[in-house]
């Protein structure tokens, strides 16, 4: 965590350009609308939003709680059962001849459109906000993990046949290992989905969270609360995307990526 | 898949071979008919003998190995190891592949301990052979390295460690040089040398240097082009241990020529 607020200020070039050009956006806007005076329903100025979240932080953080806690649990529930799956898919051609090739017909439906079916089935409470983010993050991470799997060198199989491996020894130490970055490459992808998915749980049913915010403040109007509630989301959903890129630069230091990244750091 | 008058199991073979491979034939299977690979191989493989399998790219010499691995089964024709008819991989085996397959994520000194920890724990005693066998290599101080921090020829040495470690039988080697650069290739062709002189392991070696074959083993085996076929056995009769100035020698050179000559008359290689 030290490391990552200090790669935040002190650090790498990438972070302070990103930065530079986020406050430069914000300081554009409130010159805006400082100049323009649009209507404040329309577009209210980025010190308004500011002030409206200090005028209740603990309101929004409590919803903001929630929401966080649905879309970990959907995220994590995605990740044991994706990749679950995806063992499963890569061992038996039954389930992949069905469940792989559903999974990939399935992914190209816009399943947010599922979402007052589970408000149906589970009611209006956490269940269905798990189940919709944990819908949403499962494919990338399945798809991802399957090609990942599948990824070993043949000559590396071989060299297993020729030690007689045991599946779970070829499961455990090579294919496993070997799909890690794959694993992570879905499961970035799998965490911007899951916050996706627990707020359309908030939106369609239920009276909490910051999707449920969203949908008050739009009731009666209050674009600056709509904005708060963006701005939330926004600043956890790119938190909780760089914590999985942390875990990874942690977990994968031996990975070409990894590798490239940090030559590109050391030199020039 | 094998031939159909095996009897004697596990009983070394007659001529006392410890590879034997008589009247082998293998086929795969295509879209446009079954496609010959190997035919009618006759080889046998005394112990301790370096035998090293010259030819062409594609005449099947990969695919020789990947049969006396036990990893593909014959078409036709009998292949005994140690007096047994393959069914899977032999026990006693040791590999070398072109690449040297290291696990990215995995230290130098625990990929070498790959090759036993498939099957069980290891022992410090497995360990500290390891080392002894990084040592010998060059490779004292990169234990802890990862793949990525070596060179192409440390990490084939390392790819050679791991399949020495649980001290096999047999030894089989796929072009493990082939991508290795001239200089880097001397070397280990020495080093090679050294340690089969030390070990004296049963050791088939695929390779598409004459130079390297007549270096380092007591027969060469010519294949033709594809589907391969054995079209000569050179008996290599020059003094061991060899270093690599046994290549300037008129002998020497007489051996390459030969077998370069004989290629050349197949219309495998121009004069």
């Amino acid at each position: 965590m030290m490391a990552l607020l200090k790669r935040l200020f002190l650090g790498e070039s990438e972070t302070r350009d990103i930065v530079i050009v986020l406050a430069a956006s914000l300081l554009l806007w409130e010159a805006g609308v400082r100049i323009f005076h649009p209507s404040p329903l329309i577009l209210p100025a980025p010190s308004m939003v500011v002030v409206e979240f200090f005028q209740a932080p603990a309101l929004y953080l409590r919803h903001l709680a929630f929401t966080l806690i649905m879309t970990m649990f959907g995220f994590v529930l995605a990740v044991v059962l994706g990749v679950a799956l995806a063992v499963g898919i890569i061992y038996s051609r039954f389930l992949e001849r069905t469940v792989y090739t559903l999974l990939v017909a399935l992914n190209s439906i816009p399943k947010v459109a599922l979402a007052p079916l589970f408000v149906i089935w589970m009611g209006t409470g956490p269940e269905p906000k798990i189940a919709i983010a944990l819908m949403l993050a499962i494919f990338p991470i399945v798809i991802d993990s399957v090609l990942g799997l599948r990824s070993v060198d043949p000559d590396m199989m071989n060299l297993a046949r020729v030690s007689k491996a045991s599946p779970w020894a070829v499961l455990t130490k090579i294919r496993f290992p070997c799909a890690l970055p794959s694993l992570f490459a879905g499961m970035k992808v799998g965490i911007s989905l899951a916050l996706v998915g627990a707020i359309v749980g908030e939106f369609v049913a239920g009276n909490y969270g910051i999707g449920f915010q969203i949908l008050v403040a739009q009731g009666q109007f209050d674009t600056v609360r709509v904005f708060v509630s963006l701005l939330l989301l926004g600043i956890v959903g790119t938190v909780l995307f760089f914590l999985v890129d942390y875990a990874e630069r942690l977990l994968l230091p031996w990975h070409v990526s990894q590798r490239a990244r940090s030559d590109r750091s050391a030199g020039t | 898949m094998y031939s159909s008058n095996e009897t004697a199991v596990g009983v070394p073979d007659a001529t006392g071979a410890y590879v034997s491979l008589s009247q082998v034939g293998k086929t795969y299977a295509s879209s446009r008919g079954p496609i010959p690979a190997l035919i009618d191989i006759n080889l046998d493989i005394r112990p301790h003998e370096f035998v090293s399998v010259v030819g062409p790219s594609g005449c099947g010499k990969s695919t020789l190995l990947k049969l006396v691995a036990g990893l593909e089964g014959v078409s036709s024709g009998s292949l005994r190891v140690a007096g047994r008819p393959l069914d899977g991989p032999p026990d006693g085996l040791g590999v070398v592949f072109q690449r040297d397959v290291l696990l990215d994520w995995r230290t130098i000194l625990d990929n070498v301990l790959l090759s036993i920890e498939f099957t069980r724990k290891p022992t410090p005693a497995a360990r500290d052979r390891a080392r002894v066998l990084l040592k010998r290599f060059g490779l004292a101080g990169f234990e802890d390295r990862f793949p990525f921090e070596l060179s192409g020829g440390m990490r084939q040495r390392a790819s050679i460690c791991r399949a020495l470690l649980a001290d096999p039988e047999l030894l089989l080697m796929d072009e493990p040089f082939g991508a290795l650069d001239a200089m880097t290739r001397d070397d280990l062709n020495v080093e090679l040398a050294q340690i089969w002189q030390d070990t004296r392991k049963t050791l088939l070696f695929i390779t598409h240097s004459i130079v390297e074959a007549v270096f380092l083993s007591d027969r060469v085996v010519m294949m033709s082009k594809a589907p391969g076929r054995i079209v000569d056995t050179i008996t290599i009769d020059l003094p061991r241990p060899r270093r690599l100035a046994v290549r300037d020698s008129a002998e020497f050179a007489a051996y390459v020529q030969r077998i370069r000559h004989h290629f050349a008359e197949l219309g495998i290689l121009k004069e």
